[in-house]
């Protein structure tokens, strides 16, 4: 059937709000409103205000509840509007969700997830762009997910559900007007392993989230050349499936990491280091990355497109390595 | 610096003879240096020095023979010898006189120099260890003119690329680069060729195949086509060699680690003459699944951009069989050595009418020899025979490709 | 205000439990078998033993990193306490937590939160997750008076009145954040004034005097319990040692702490009993002598007890599966 990654995420929210009755949703503007990206459009309607549950603004709080109502053997699935006001609840992911488990000798898990859209591409300027997936891929004890397809927006929610341990999900914003087909009985997913979108045999493009339609673009560009890319999608931040990266690059020699942080400290430097690590001897060209210029996103339109990874940047960055 | 002692070179060798001293006192060794011959319960072994510096003395004369772990010779510093020079004490003749028993050490000279840091990638490094390919002797296409993987695969059949224009970058007169880019190649041919030859036991055969349906079949396809699009019998004979691969797997992937690894994909390495000289066998990804005209298409952009030195690297990489096409040149037929890790070459002469007897009758027909050089650790003459009626079954039938 | 002879030898009890350990623990910090931050309850006792009092086995608590008091008022043994210090497998979070992370689930300890503020979302996620499970269960939230100045505690005192959490919030208001005096950060400094306008019923109470406390905690306990939402106590009470172990003390005055010394919890009590003919001097022994034997027992069990084995480093940052 044919839908939108927004409504694959709601059909999600739907299947688990039905399928378990200790799942509920809690956020800013998820009920009346609809949710901010109207993701959760109708589900007040459908659930009521007792699970899908309208909040104040503050998100240490309403978090820090999603966090104290998993220990309380609830499965609060807690919608931060975007990444960017996630940094208000920082504390209670990291100090809290992240630590538990671990601080208390294994006696408390957190089986909370944690949603929220990111990234850039829309002209919301420096404070509704950021990309800071990497900043929670880099916190042990929690696990971080990017559904970058329909399939993924419908599958990755309810496995991270059953997960006993605290999961972030980021869905970039660009992605929720998204067309595709998503089949009649589209299951969930794991959330575990990196995927092959595009087999290629010249050179691997890694990419997540808003980034994967960018380097499945560049890849057929590519292909016009006669080049034959590879197009990883990492779908788990954290864990990162390493070893689906490295097979890939031991096959093809040659890798981009394309990634909408910035270049400093990102999740591509963490993949380059990974493959480089592990696959040195079959590297035929050094790591290359493609990353958001270091600046604060800029909202005139031709900034921010010169700031984000834009397809002519990964062809370039891919033909540079000489595949 | 110190004491270099006798190696331990197996779980249980108690001592050794030194048979030969490969050094003197005062000859700068390097790491890696074989320094001696030393005899064991089990055979001759060269043996090399752990550090960089000056042999100072020797303390074990050729003939004796000593336990694992006796020093052998006395290292110094290789920056030593002004600070020994300034000790009150005179410096250590850097020459002592030899014992007279002693044989002559074989000349340094001959000995090459520490290799200067050649820009390579791991895995182009890697292959060139596994190769015994001298990375020094190989021209860079990557980034930053660094030796890539395909770089390797293309000295070792031709030569040097095309330097990058980083490479460029060096002033240095063009005829003495291309001698140098001619020398490397033939060394690069060499050593690939030469150990395609010690380790591959080839065996070859031929057969003559019929071409006069084939090509009945190629003018009248060729009248439907502008003289751009015209097919060319050489890609027939590609087309059924893929087809031929596809449905005798045997010949159609690599010997590696001792055992044959068939390929799923047949990616045919088209050997192309280059005008400067030597030779490419770049690869036509997937033949079997090309139709006609794209085989012919990919063939002619191929052959274009391999004498224009842009061929991509996984081309260089990857082939899965070669065909060797020498009919241009008038040979008759061709008894090629295979390309490693691959396992067998295919080989056609020129296109030529010849006489044929078929039903107790002479005629003249249009024929062309076919051989095949295939590697006996991976198959036997049956399989060999087998993948020639194919190609032969194949080209009867040129509507079919 | 009358008490009965075994309610208040069982009050009394418990204050000089948590008196008697922490000076134990002072002197094992002293001889560096303990280490890390060690922040002594001293002074404070009757706070914590005065609200479990009033809290049954099925409730919940979130406490701060001040928390031996808490965990051995709330029943957590005081060997698993020690072993904890002492960095053992047998202590409360295997060695993991150290002494302001304590946590024991079969007392619905919620541990030591070591983020001033932080544990307060929590509770408030616990508290809805036993009214969306319609259980009768209420969790009491302890913190400092320094807590008020954090965006968490303003966040989740409101969200709690909004949706009626069963909450309560025990506010330890002994006058410094760290050397911060009350008055040098708030505004406003009488808090159950504050915490009124959030919307709930708040009432400041004597925190040195234990059955103040108690009475105060069975009536806030009852309203919680039946439904009408959080309260807010201000719980007043006086640190007699250092901020954590030692401090220069330049902040307050020696006088001072003399002055409140005068009002010693375990004296006040001590001093009501015997008035009211509840006491004997060989009660008050027996009481002493159980006390040290529980004590030493429980020092000789942590010594004895096994460290984790470095292989096991970095268990229990995700969940195992059962075996």
């Amino acid at each position: 059937m044919k839908t939108t990654y927004r409504e694959a995420m709601r059909d999600a929210l739907r299947d688990a709000l039905t399928r378990d009755e200790r799942v509920f949703l809690m956020g800013e503007d998820v009920g009346r409103y609809g949710g901010c990206f109207a993701v959760s459009l109708g589900l007040l309607e459908e659930f009521g205000p007792e699970r899908v549950r309208d909040t104040p603004l503050s998100e240490s709080g309403f978090v820090g509840a999603g966090i104290g109502a998993a220990l309380g053997g609830m499965r609060p699935i807690v919608e931060i509007m975007t990444v960017n006001f996630s940094l208000l609840a920082l504390d209670q992911i990291v100090n809290n969700a992240a630590t538990l488990l671990h601080m208390s000798g294994g006696q408390f898990n957190v089986p909370v997830v944690i949603r929220m859209a990111t990234g850039a591409g829309r002209q919301l300027a420096a404070q509704h762009s950021h990309s800071l997936e990497a900043w929670y891929a880099h916190v042990p004890g929690i696990r971080a997910v990017a559904p970058a397809t329909i399939e993924d927006a419908r599958g990755m929610l309810w496995t991270a559900l059953c997960d006993p341990d605290p999961v972030v999900v980021f869905e970039h914003g660009t992605l929720y007007n998204v067309e595709g087909e998503l089949a009649d009985d589209a299951a969930p997913t794991d959330i575990d392993r990196a995927a092959i979108r595009r087999p290629g045999s010249d050179l691997t493009l890694i990419a997540y989230g808003g980034t994967l339609g960018k380097a499945l673009g560049a890849a057929e560009e590519l292909r016009a050349d006669g080049i034959d890319a590879e197009v990883v999608d990492l779908r788990t931040l954290r864990p990162l499936d390493t070893a689906t990266i490295v097979e890939s690059v031991t096959r093809t020699h040659r890798a981009v990491v394309v990634d909408e942080g910035w270049r400093t400290g990102s999740l591509a430097a963490e993949v380059s280091a990974q493959i480089t690590e592990n696959a040195f001897y079959d590297l035929d060209a050094p790591v290359a990355r493609v990353c958001s210029a270091e600046v604060p996103i800029p909202y005139a339109r031709h900034l921010e497109e010169a700031a984000l990874p834009q397809v002519p940047d990964i062809v370039a960055a891919a033909k540079e390595l000489g595949a | 610096m110190g004491d270099f002692l006798m190696p331990s070179l197996g779980a249980d060798m108690e001592s050794g003879t030194v048979l030969e001293w490969r050094v003197r006192p005062g000859d700068t060794v390097h790491r890696g240096d074989i320094v001696a011959v030393v005899d064991t319960e089990k055979s001759t072994i060269e043996i090399e020095v752990f550090e960089d510096g000056i042999v100072d003395e020797l303390l074990v004369e050729a003939g004796a023979e000593v336990p694992v772990g006796t020093p052998l010779a006395r290292i110094g510093a290789a920056t030593a010898q002004p600070a020994e020079a300034a000790r009150p004490k005179p410096a250590r003749p850097k020459a002592r006189p030899r014992p007279a028993h002693r044989k002559a050490a074989p000349s340094n000279a001959a000995r090459p120099q520490a290799a200067e840091h050649v820009r390579a990638s791991p895995l182009a490094r890697r292959r060139a260890a596994e190769r015994d390919i001298d990375l020094a002797a190989v021209g860079g296409s990557g980034p930053g003119g660094a030796v890539v993987a395909a770089d390797l695969e293309r000295a070792a059949v031709t030569g040097p690329p095309a330097p990058t224009p980083a490479a460029e970058a060096a002033p240095e007169p063009a005829a003495a680069r291309r001698d140098d880019r001619q020398a490397a190649m033939r060394h690069a041919i060499g050593v690939l060729m030469a150990r395609s030859a010690r380790e591959i036991p080839h065996y070859h055969l031929a057969t003559t195949i019929d071409l006069s349906a084939a090509l009945r079949w190629l003018t009248a396809a060729n009248e439907r086509r502008s003289v751009s699009e015209r097919l060319l019998p050489g890609a027939l004979l590609l087309r059924a060699t893929a087809l031929a691969a596809r449905e005798v797997p045997a010949l159609n992937g690599f010997w590696v680690d001792d055992g044959f690894r068939p390929s799923a994909v047949v990616h045919l390495g088209v050997a192309v003459s280059l005008r400067g000289g030597g030779l490419v066998a770049p690869a036509l990804h997937d033949a079997d699944r090309l139709t006609l005209d794209e085989l012919m298409a990919g063939l002619r952009d191929l052959v274009g951009r391999a004498r224009a030195g842009r061929l991509r690297s996984s081309e260089m990489a990857d082939p899965t069989l070669t065909v060797t096409n020498l009919g241009d040149q008038g040979v008759d037929e061709v008894h090629g050595v295979i390309y490693a890790p691959q396992v067998a070459l295919i080989g056609f002469g020129k296109v030529a009418e010849r006489p044929w007897a078929s039903g107790g009758m002479l005629g003249v027909r249009p024929t062309v020899r076919a051989t095949l050089a295939a590697d006996h650790r991976a198959s036997d003459g049956m399989i060999g025979a087998r993948f020639l009626n194919a190609l032969d079954r194949l080209l009867q039938t040129p509507e079919d490709l | 205000m009358t008490v009965e002879r075994d309610r208040g030898l069982h009050l009394l009890r418990e204050l000089v439990r948590i008196r008697r350990f922490e000076e134990r623990c002072v002197e094992l910090y002293s001889a560096t078998e303990i280490r890390g931050f060690l922040h002594l309850y001293i002074g404070e006792e009757a706070v914590a033993v005065g609200v479990m009092d009033a809290l049954g086995p099925d409730d919940a608590i979130v406490a701060t990193y001040r928390d031996h008091g808490h965990a051995l008022a709330r029943g957590v043994p005081a060997e698993a306490v020690m072993a904890e210090m002492l960095g053992k497998v047998e202590g409360t979070s295997r060695g993991r937590g150290g002494s302001m992370h304590l946590f024991d689930r079969a007392a619905h300890f919620y541990g030591g939160n070591a983020i001033v503020g932080g544990g307060l979302p929590l509770a408030g996620g616990l508290a809805l997750a036993d009214m969306m499970q319609h259980r009768p269960h209420v969790t009491a939230c302890f913190f400092g008076e320094g807590a008020v100045a954090e965006g968490e505690f303003h966040e989740t005192m409101n969200l709690a009145a909004l949706w009626h959490l069963p909450v309560l919030f025990c506010c330890e208001n002994n006058l410094y954040a760290m050397g911060t005096a009350l008055e040098r950060s708030e505004a406003v400094t009488d808090l159950a004034m504050r915490a009124a306008g959030s919307g709930m019923p708040a009432w400041p109470i004597d925190g040195l005097d234990v059955l103040a406390v108690a009475d105060a905690a069975d009536r806030a306990v009852l309203h919680v319990r039946g439904g009408g939402g959080p309260v807010f106590l201000e719980l007043r009470t006086y640190r007699f040692r250092a901020h954590s172990m030692y401090d220069p003390e330049r902040y307050r005055s020696k006088d001072e702490v003399e002055a409140w010394r005068m009002r010693d919890p375990v004296g006040l009590l001590t001093e009501r009993l015997r008035a009211d003919g509840l006491l004997a001097d060989e009660d008050l022994a027996a009481i002493e002598d159980e006390t040290a034997a529980e004590i030493d027992a429980a020092v000789e069990a942590a010594r004895a007890g096994t460290l984790e084995p470095v292989e096991d480093l970095t268990r229990f940052v995700t969940s195992e599966a059962p075996a």
